[in-house]
């Protein structure tokens, strides 16, 4: 805070950053920094910097280690869902987040989101969907599609005859998650929504609703080889395949009433 | 006189016929503990549903005697999930424990990796079975190097090797305690036999001096003050992470002084010292015992840490024996350890190699060892 009232020059990052981290480590033009913003926002509107266990996987995601003034962890493959699971269960008045990528989440670390999903963890996990592993250099990930920037371990295209079809999470997860879940789809580039969506999944958790999952569309340039036009472009098609979503499960079957 | 012994074991515990895996979810009890998180294995199962009877009702379970706190268990989707579960609870300050064995062991190294890296607290009973891969349910003690050493680190780990169920009793408790007070993953590293059999223990409470305080790690008391922990095992620079480990490195050497235990059996004036650790260790005193009887100068040197190990009791035994006989049901996991630190002791301690100096083997892997058998090798090859 100190650091940030002396000068009025200093830029106005949410009050829960960590000012000493900043320029932030990822690449130019990623997704992850806006959806880490709309999230530190959200800490600040909250009030829970205090009160909240950030744990991160590892990839893309790990380089988020010390970007907020907030308690962190990091581990990896997605077992970071279990140490956000072990936490709550021993400080049940926390926050805690588990913050991973697709490939953590959906691939290597799967079974834990499902299972996560299975018990209801009051918890609120978000995964950042970049349709390509980022931080190995842009292979294959559970989340490519057949039409879009090629990947290193499928250049030719993921022809789907050979591995399936590309994993949605918040509509797999629909079909197993307890009543009273909160599952959403939002994308990097409505900041607003992503901001509003998280902040309806820490809510969640605060009032102790039970999993709140939040799956963010975002944009990888950097992999994806494209410049600013055509990542918005590209993202834009991606819509398509992961439109924005959102369910608070059991809510349409007991005619609104959930818990919120 | 039934009025006074009554009232020495209650101030000295009570005295239980009990399974070994009982001991183990009894002695966490009395340690403080107060999470589990697991997954069932034979043979560590029993202590999972120990624990869960001690717990009972999850939604009124019981309180810990030593925290008041109420206890908690959870049975994970697998092994990765119950170690990293329980460095989750460990950060956020709670004196939690987990058991497994044999390819569970080998699945739960990427939460000990991590525990080791981030120093997590975490404490994880071992009950070996038989290897390769999964192989038998019953007994081995082929897990030493995977427990000591496992994963891509360096083995900055406690791990105790009990002798017996009283044993494994008392040093369950104290794996709680050095794992708060060092801050290294610590294991309780015993056998199928150990888990399955059962016998008199005397379960005392724990002493209030030997008592160690958990506390979080994450949202304790550097947030209080306004300032953030962020842990990572994730370094950018290779000189980073050569940073930490050198560290560590530091910390451990330390911290083995205080930390390593050895058990010295009849070796004052022994020609030939047996070198055996857990339950082999039980049998091999007794051989000590008829051996010694029979007028041959044998004694037994039992690491009781397998990792630390007891360097300078190891250091006398080097200096004594004119012969050292390394017995495990193993080829040779604990050997080599013992070995490595012996090259230490000659060259960095100064001892001189003697020469005369004679080494036998007796390695029975996934097998059993009996009194009698290592009476009959010791007596063949001195």
């Amino acid at each position: 805070m100190s650091t940030r009232t002396k000068k009025t020059t200093q830029p106005s990052f949410p009050a829960c950053y960590k000012v000493s981290s900043k320029p932030h480590k990822f690449c130019p033009g990623c997704g992850h920094p806006v959806a880490l913003h709309e999230l530190g926002v959200v800490i600040d509107t909250l009030k829970i910097q205090d009160s909240t266990a950030f744990l991160i996987d590892i990839g893309c995601s790990l380089l988020a280690w010390d970007f907020f003034d907030v308690d962190t962890s990091q581990t990896h493959h997605g077992r970071t869902i279990p140490v956000a699971t072990g936490f709550k269960r021993a400080n049940p008045t926390s926050t805690v987040i588990a913050y991973l990528g697709d490939g953590g989440g959906y691939a290597i670390g799967m079974q834990h989101l499902v299972h996560a999903a299975l018990r209801n963890e009051n918890i609120t996990v978000i995964i950042i969907n970049n349709l390509n592993y980022g931080m190995t250099g842009g292979q294959m990930a559970p989340t490519t599609i057949e039409d879009q920037p090629p990947t290193t371990t499928a250049p030719f295209s993921r022809f789907e005859d050979i591995y399936g079809h590309a994993i949605k999470g918040p509509e797999m997860l629909r079909t197993i998650a307890t009543d009273g879940a909160y599952l959403a789809r939002t994308s990097t580039d409505n900041p607003v929504h992503v901001r509003m969506t998280l902040q309806k999944a820490l809510i969640h958790q605060k009032q102790n609703n039970g999993l709140s999952f939040v799956e963010v569309l975002s944009y990888c340039p950097n992999n994806w080889k494209t410049n600013a036009k055509e990542t918005l472009t590209w993202l834009q098609k991606f819509k398509t395949e992961y439109p924005i979503f959102e369910e608070i499960i059991g809510q349409n079957k007991t005619g609104d009433e959930t818990k919120q | 006189m039934p009025k006074p012994r009554k009232n020495s074991q209650k101030r000295q515990g009570t005295r239980d016929f009990i399974q070994g895996n009982a001991i183990v979810a009894n002695a966490a009890l009395a340690a403080g503990a107060t999470h589990f998180f697991g997954y069932p294995i034979t043979p560590s199962t029993e202590i999972f549903e120990n624990w869960v009877r001690i717990v009972g009702d999850p939604h009124n379970p019981a309180r810990s005697p030593i925290t008041k706190e109420p206890l908690h268990y959870l049975q994970c989707e697998d092994e990765m999930a119950s170690g990293f579960a329980m460095i989750g609870a460990c950060m956020a300050g709670k004196k939690t424990f987990t058991a497994t064995a044999g390819p569970g062991n080998i699945l739960m190294q990427d939460a000990f990796s991590a525990a080791e890296a981030l120093r997590i607290p975490t404490v994880a009973v071992i009950m070996q079975r038989g290897g390769l891969s999964t192989s038998t349910v019953i007994y081995s003690q082929e897990e030493v190097t995977l427990t000591t050493f496992g994963g891509n680190g360096e083995g900055f780990r406690i791990v105790y090797s009990p002798s017996g169920l009283q044993e494994l009793y008392n040093y369950v408790i104290k794996a709680f305690n050095s794992a708060w007070a060092y801050r290294y993953p610590t294991f309780v590293l015993a056998d199928g036999y150990q888990g399955k059999m059962e016998g008199e223990v005397v379960c005392s409470p724990m002493k209030k001096s030997e008592y160690i305080e958990s506390e979080p790690i994450l949202l304790g008391k550097s947030r209080k003050k306004g300032k953030s922990t962020n842990l990572r095992n994730c370094y950018d620079q290779e000189e980073e992470i050569n940073a930490v480990i050198e560290e560590y490195k530091a910390d451990f050497a330390r911290d083995s002084k205080k930390i390593a235990e050895s058990e010295s059996y009849r070796t004052r004036d022994a020609h030939t010292v047996i070198i055996a650790h857990g339950i082999v260790g039980t049998a091999a005193k007794v051989a000590v015992d008829t051996l010694r009887a029979n007028s041959a100068k044998v004694g037994l040197w039992r690491p009781i840490t397998l990792r630390p190990l007891d360097t300078s009791s190891l250091t006398q035994i080097v200096r004594i024996a004119k012969k050292i006989i390394f017995i495990e049901s193993a080829l040779g996991q604990m050997a080599r350890i013992v070995n490595d630190e012996i090259m230490n002791i000659y060259s960095i301690k100064s001892v001189t190699h003697p020469t005369s100096q004679k080494v036998a083997n007796f390695f029975k892997p996934a097998i059993g060892i009996t009194p009698q058998e290592i009476t009959d090798f010791v007596l063949k090859n001195t």
